[in-house]
């Protein structure tokens, strides 16, 4: 009971702070179902015509669900291309006497501290030789290499928690230094590979610059880029078609928080279980 | 299967950690390595099973030569100090692991599991993953894991080591039981003597990355070589008092004691500074040389006090006697010790 009362002036106090993070996000969602009439920001009647854009392509834009599809191509592709390269990266780096390894270490660091952006130029020049511009395989391979170091580095840190006597079981048990990996290993980390997983693919889905710039236009656009088209485009410019789409591309993200957060959570809080 | 280090050296870059140590270990025998923290111990067994590559000498079991073969191929069981576990999988999953690795048939592995557990007690315990067995379970699933493809040889790194004393009385006895009813070749790393006295057919003491004695324990204790191996083992440990060699007496220094020497001893030339160890069971009512001395401590151990008597040169002996009533604090004494068990031992450590 005392507990109580001591709380809810805490709990009143973040009520009143958030409430207008809640409103905004409240009005986002309702602005995207209803009209109001000029100046004001009551809403008078239903409508799902801002919505319109799932069912009826406008003329000049590509299909929302082609833009979408893209965009999840790009974000798995890009996801399981760093996973894939990281879990075999971060071993090496973590486990194997390597020649140059603190050489590598260092330069993976300093590859992640060096912002992409800064060389997007020398990227387009690079794609657009090899006949990569404007695909989507040249922006996912971009964008994973883009991503590895840092993927690379939390998987060397997830090994590193791995305790050196199950390989040497492992070697002693007459595996190879492959299936030691493959079967001891590897289910020692999953937990980090899955939220490296979940971060790569966060990271892709909500990707702007390089898309917009090395895969920019029609049947390979992504839906960050869709929805800057949206506000680039001066002669039909459509707040409430802007607002849906925009909702629509953070639909995802959501989905996939709500669905992971408790196995998210365990991974930082308790480490891996069962 | 016998093994065999022949002149085996190991180094990390410079640091020189094993020289030209030859070492047989017989066919069904278990031999404990035993020597202090950093001695070399684990380097050498790891050296057999092939974690490490010798950097000279070459290691044999039985006539083949393993030197350069890989781990996986000398077909050696490990037991480590932390158990290492696959924490992933049950009990049943981890002692079928090295048979799964060969392809055996699926039945063919139940089989020799349920073996296995049966021969290591945890029949009961299949389907437990690691984390929910106690210590001393773990340790039994370790060896386990380790016996059930047949080794040629067992290797147990300090197996004993993670458990508490209860436990590890129970293991030590469990370990020598299984490693007798399978008959396999063992070396048991640890640096704990009573370990190594009650579980091993022979003890190798191994101090610095040498070997300084190899014997059966009964043999070592009543036998050492050098006032390191006599300080190694026994417990409460021997005590050393510094003598001189005169008149074919030794004479303890700065005090008024006289001992003879023993009957397996050469008697040294007079002026011969020696070191003389006494075990604290041969220092009592009972002997045929006399000790005086003032008693500086007792320690009660239920059935046994050992008492430190101090000599008039400051020097502490112990004695290890029957619970007496009659003696107390600062009592001034006259023990005996029994001359044919004492050692005498040069100036630098070796036996004369
Ligand atoms: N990888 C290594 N690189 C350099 N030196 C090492 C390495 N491994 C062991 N050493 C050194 O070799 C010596 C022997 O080590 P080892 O692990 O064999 O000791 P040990 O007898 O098993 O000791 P403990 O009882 O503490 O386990 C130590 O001085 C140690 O510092
Ligand atoms: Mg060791």
């Amino acid at each position: 009971m005392t507990g109580h009362l001591k709380t809810w002036p805490i709990i009143l106090a973040l009520s009143i702070l958030s409430a207008p993070l809640v409103l905004m996000y409240a009005y986002l969602f309702i602005d995207t179902v209803t009209n109001s009439p000029p100046g004001s920001f009551i809403p008078n009647e239903f409508t799902l015509e801002h919505w319109a854009f799932l069912w009826h392509t406008p003329p000049g834009r590509p299909s929302i669900w082609r833009v979408t599809f893209n965009s999840l191509l790009f974000a798995a592709s890009t996801s399981l291309l760093v996973i894939v390269v990281s879990s075999m990266a971060g071993y090496v780096l973590s486990r194997l006497n390597v020649p140059a390894r603190g050489f590598f270490l260092a330069g993976v660091m300093v590859l992640h501290a060096f912002p992409a952006i800064t060389l997007i130029v020398a990227i387009f020049l690079v794609l657009q030789m090899i006949g990569l511009y404007n695909t989507l395989i040249g922006v996912i391979l971009v964008k994973a290499a883009i991503d590895m170091p840092l993927g690379i580095w939390l998987m060397k840190g997830f090994y590193d928690t791995v305790p050196w006597e199950i390989e040497m079981a492992g070697i002693q048990d007459g595996a190879s230094r492959f299936t030691v990996w493959r079967k001891l290993v590897l289910p020692q980390v999953k937990p980090g590979i899955f939220a490296l997983w979940l971060f790569a693919f966060l990271l892709g889905w909500s990707e702007f610059i390089l898309p917009q710039v090395l895969a920019p236009s029609g049947d390979v656009q992504v839906l960050s880029v869709y929805l800057a088209s949206l506000i680039a485009d001066d002669n039909n410019f459509d707040m409430a078609l802007f607002k849906s789409v925009g909702l629509f591309y953070i639909a995802p993200v959501l989905i996939l928080f709500f669905v992971f957060q408790n196995y998210l959570m365990n991974i930082y809080g308790g480490g891996s279980k069962g | 299967m016998r093994i065999l280090l022949d002149k085996f050296s190991k180094s990390f870059g410079a640091v020189k950690v094993i020289e030209d140590m030859t070492l047989e270990i017989k066919d069904g025998e278990m031999l404990a390595l035993l020597g202090p923290s950093g001695c070399g111990k684990s380097t050498t067994l790891f050296a057999i099973c092939g974690i490490h590559k010798v950097t000279g000498g070459r290691i044999y079991f039985g006539d083949r030569d393993m030197t350069d073969l890989p781990s996986q191929e000398r077909n050696v069981g490990v037991v480590f100090q932390s158990y290492a576990l696959y924490p992933h999988m049950n009990v049943a999953e981890n002692i079928a692991f090295p048979l799964r690795i060969r392809n055996l048939p699926g039945a063919e592995i139940k089989r020799l599991v349920d073996e296995m557990a049966d021969l290591v007690h945890i029949g009961n315990l299949l389907d437990r993953r690691p984390a929910e067995l106690s210590g001393g379970q773990q340790q039994r699933v370790a060896l386990a894991r380790a016996l059930v493809r047949r080794p040629n040889v067992l290797l147990l790194d300090e197996p004993l080591a993670n458990l508490d004393a209860k436990l590890r009385l129970e293991m030590r006895s469990e370990i020598r039981r299984i490693q007798l009813e399978t008959g396999i070749t063992a070396i048991l790393v640890t640096h704990d003597q009573v370990e190594a006295m009650s579980m091993c057919d022979r003890i190798a003491i191994m101090n610095a990355g040498q070997i300084i004695q190899i014997a059966t324990p009964k043999e070592m204790y009543r036998n050492p070589r050098t006032t390191f191996v006599a300080g190694f083992l026994g417990n409460p440990p021997i005590a050393f008092v510094e003598a001189e060699a005169r008149d074919g007496m030794l004479a303890v220094k700065n005090a008024d004691i006289r001992l003879p020497v023993p009957p397996d001893a050469v008697t040294p030339p007079d002026g011969t500074p020696v070191i003389i160890g006494i075990r604290p069971e041969n220092l009592g009512p009972e002997g045929d040389a006399i000790i005086r001395g003032r008693v500086s401590f007792i320690e009660t151990q239920g059935r046994e006090n050992l008492y430190d008597i101090k000599l008039e040169n400051g020097s502490v002996l112990r004695s290890i006697q029957r619970v007496r009533d009659d003696i107390s604090l600062d009592d001034e004494v006259e023990w005996r010790v029994r001359s044919d068990r004492l050692f005498v031992f040069a100036e630098n450590g070796e036996r004369l």
